[in-house]
């Protein structure tokens, strides 16, 4: 029931809202390979400002800083996130659980100004009770881990949710141990959540400036922070070079995982399918319904 | 069972470690009085006496400036309301774009669907700080905007939109206009397109159906879009620093100035647990809106 004008305003307000979206990509593309410094004409195309990047010694210790910040803070963002989706899904009750949903969830709302002075205030704290510890790649971890685990608590606890927990009782009927039903059944389930939580985990912590801005020490800066700094002095084709790096490999990235994710949804009908025939044929010859569901290996029941 | 011990202690200790107690120590600082440079704040205790010194000046401080100022006329009360009043325009502007967006991606064929759906998301993926850095480029007195207007020949000289509330409104909604369509577009993806069919077979007007049908049951995806880009707005930091200049600051980058360029950390303190206070009450509404949506039976299909 479209009318005329609802494709074609519709076709429109699209294409203007993914111009909209995708113009500063563009225009970093598009000027990075610039000659000069000039920012609006395009005046014959040169790699010098890859050169400047590949240079900048700034830049290139900030870019390793912020990949082994963000590659730690994101595992154990994805481990923590883990515990607490289990702890909100599996334990209903228990002494402080209001609390303790309520601390889980407040970093997703809570100002990254505020996160930020806050655990600098702590840290400065105990710097001054303990020595320890020292303003800089830790405590970055440490802020980047409080984010990170929110958003990770939240991707599980709605993977976990839909786990259907009457194969871990089987598993347990069966005589298995919690932690081989956790290793072999539950944590098998789970394990795409874990990468997407994961990633989503890196990903804020190879992007956040405001919390490192607060907790970074003297002469430690993430790659945010010097884009920043960079930023607020003016134009600076480098960053431009640096941006068109990034939107590479992030486009590279993307379409790839979409691609396996495909293939292993493709892969997972097929299976079913198998087994959706053994079944039939069992059933034709002469078997019950029931054995026909156990043979088909607990694919189609889930 | 000790099992459950474990899996429930870890993360409270590191939740009451790194959450709880950074939290405590920022209420405490916005209680005390400030200090010297090498101890920026004062005890609450006061060491001789035993005295308990709850200062509330702190706060007082920052609706009235000295002893006889008007109340609310200080510059502090200004940037609260000025970070409340573009997280609010913000918001509106990506309702008005993304809703429409959000309805003509969720109308779309189911083929091309999950590549419209990731176009979306693949800006969020790469860094927030260079997108909101590029339009300082694309906005800027001789950039690209400017350099196309004088070509074109609409404007005969460069127009000022850096550093205004043009280019901060453009920054915020740009950044946040996904966080308005994922929502709405989740909504409407779900809507029963039989109850749009049987209000036309009725009679209604395209207008009408949308206005009477199709906007009433989003409205749970309306409330979650505009609190998914009203709260974070906010609390802006990085785009009213590139993109802003000194009328446009926010609540944000105040906290920051009194902190590390006034050094009075009880000020710093007591702005960022009133930031807390200003993000809870709507939050506060959302969740009883959410919660009465949640109660209507508007899924009987």
């Amino acid at each position: 029931m479209k009318t005329f004008l609802e494709k074609h305003f519709g076709k429109l307000w699209m294409g203007l809202g993914y111009l909209f979206l995708y113009l500063p990509l563009i225009f970093m593309i598009v000027f990075s390979f610039n000659g000069t410094r000039q920012d609006a004409v395009f005046t014959g195309f040169s790699l010098r400002w890859y050169e400047a990047l590949a240079q900048d010694t700034k830049i290139v210790n900030g870019f390793w800083l912020s990949l082994q910040v963000a590659a730690i803070s994101g595992l154990v963002s994805a481990t923590l996130g883990m515990f607490c989706a289990f702890v909100l899904v599996r334990y209903r009750r228990f002494p402080g659980r209001t609390i303790f949903s309520g601390m889980v969830n407040a970093p997703l709302v809570m100002p990254e100004v505020v996160i930020g002075l806050s655990l600098l205030l702590m840290m400065v704290g105990a710097q001054k009770f303990l020595g320890w510890p020292q303003r800089g790649m830790l405590t970055i971890i440490f802020g980047h881990t409080l984010l990170g685990m929110a958003y990770a608590t939240v991707v599980i606890q709605s993977r976990l949710l839909e786990v259907n927990r009457s194969i871990e009782e089987a598993a347990m009927d069966l005589g298995a141990l919690p932690h081989q039903v956790f290793f072999l059944i539950t944590l098998p389930n789970i394990y795409q959540s874990l990468l997407a939580a994961f990633l989503l985990a890196f990903t804020l912590s190879f992007d956040d400036v405001v919390i490192a801005e607060f907790l970074s020490g003297p002469g430690v800066n993430t790659l945010p922070q010097v884009i920043f700094g960079y930023a607020r002095r003016g134009i600076n084709p480098t960053i431009y070079a640096a941006a068109t790096l990034l939107i590479t490999t992030v486009t590279v990235a993307i379409i790839g995982y979409s691609i396996w994710v495909a293939r292993q949804a493709r892969q997972r009908r097929r299976e079913i399918a198998a087994a959706a025939r053994a079944g039939l044929k069992a059933l034709r010859r002469g078997a019950s319904p029931e054995a026909m569901l156990a043979g088909s290996g607990g694919v189609i029941g889930q | 069972m000790p099992g459950r011990r474990f899996v429930i202690g870890v993360p409270y200790f590191w939740l009451i470690l790194f959450f709880l107690l950074p939290f405590l120590i920022l209420l405490y600082i916005s209680f005390v009085d400030m200090g010297n440079d090498i101890h920026p704040f004062k005890s609450l205790w006061d060491a001789q006496t035993g005295e308990l010194k709850l200062k509330y000046a702190n706060y007082s401080s920052l609706f009235r400036s000295g002893e006889d100022g008007e109340l609310f006329e200080t510059m502090y009360v200004e940037a609260y309301l000025r970070s409340l009043w573009y997280a609010l325009c913000t918001a509106v502007l990506c309702l008005l774009m993304g809703y429409p967006f959000a309805y003509f991606l969720a109308r779309s064929a189911p083929s091309v669907r999950p590549a419209l759906l990731m176009m979306v998301m693949l800006p969020f993926w790469t860094s927030f700080l260079l997108r909101v850095y590029a339009w300082k480029g694309i906005l800027a007195d001789q950039g690209v905007l400017n350099q196309g207007l004088m070509f074109l020949g609409l404007s005969a000289e460069p127009i000022q939109l850096l550093y205004t509330d043009v280019s901060m409104l453009v920054g915020m909604s740009y950044v946040y206009l996904p966080f308005m369509v994922l929502p709405l577009y989740a909504n409407l993806v779900k809507l029963d397109v039989r109850l749009l069919e049987a209000a036309r077979d009725l009679g209604a007007s395209p207008w009408t159906v949308f206005w009477l049908i199709t906007v009433p049951l989003s409205r749970a995806g309306i409330i979650a879009g505009f609190m998914l880009v009203f709260i974070p707005c906010v609390g802006e930091f990085v785009i009213p620093s590139l993109l802003g200049g000194p009328e446009n600051l926010m609540i944000g980058r105040v906290v920051w100035d009194e902190m590390f360029i006034s050094n009075n950390w009880p000020r710093a303190t007591a702005l960022a647990v009133l930031m807390i206070a200003v993000i809870v009450i709507p939050l506060a509404i959302y969740y009883y809106y959410f919660n009465g949506a949640a109660a209507e039976p508007e899924n009987e299909s």
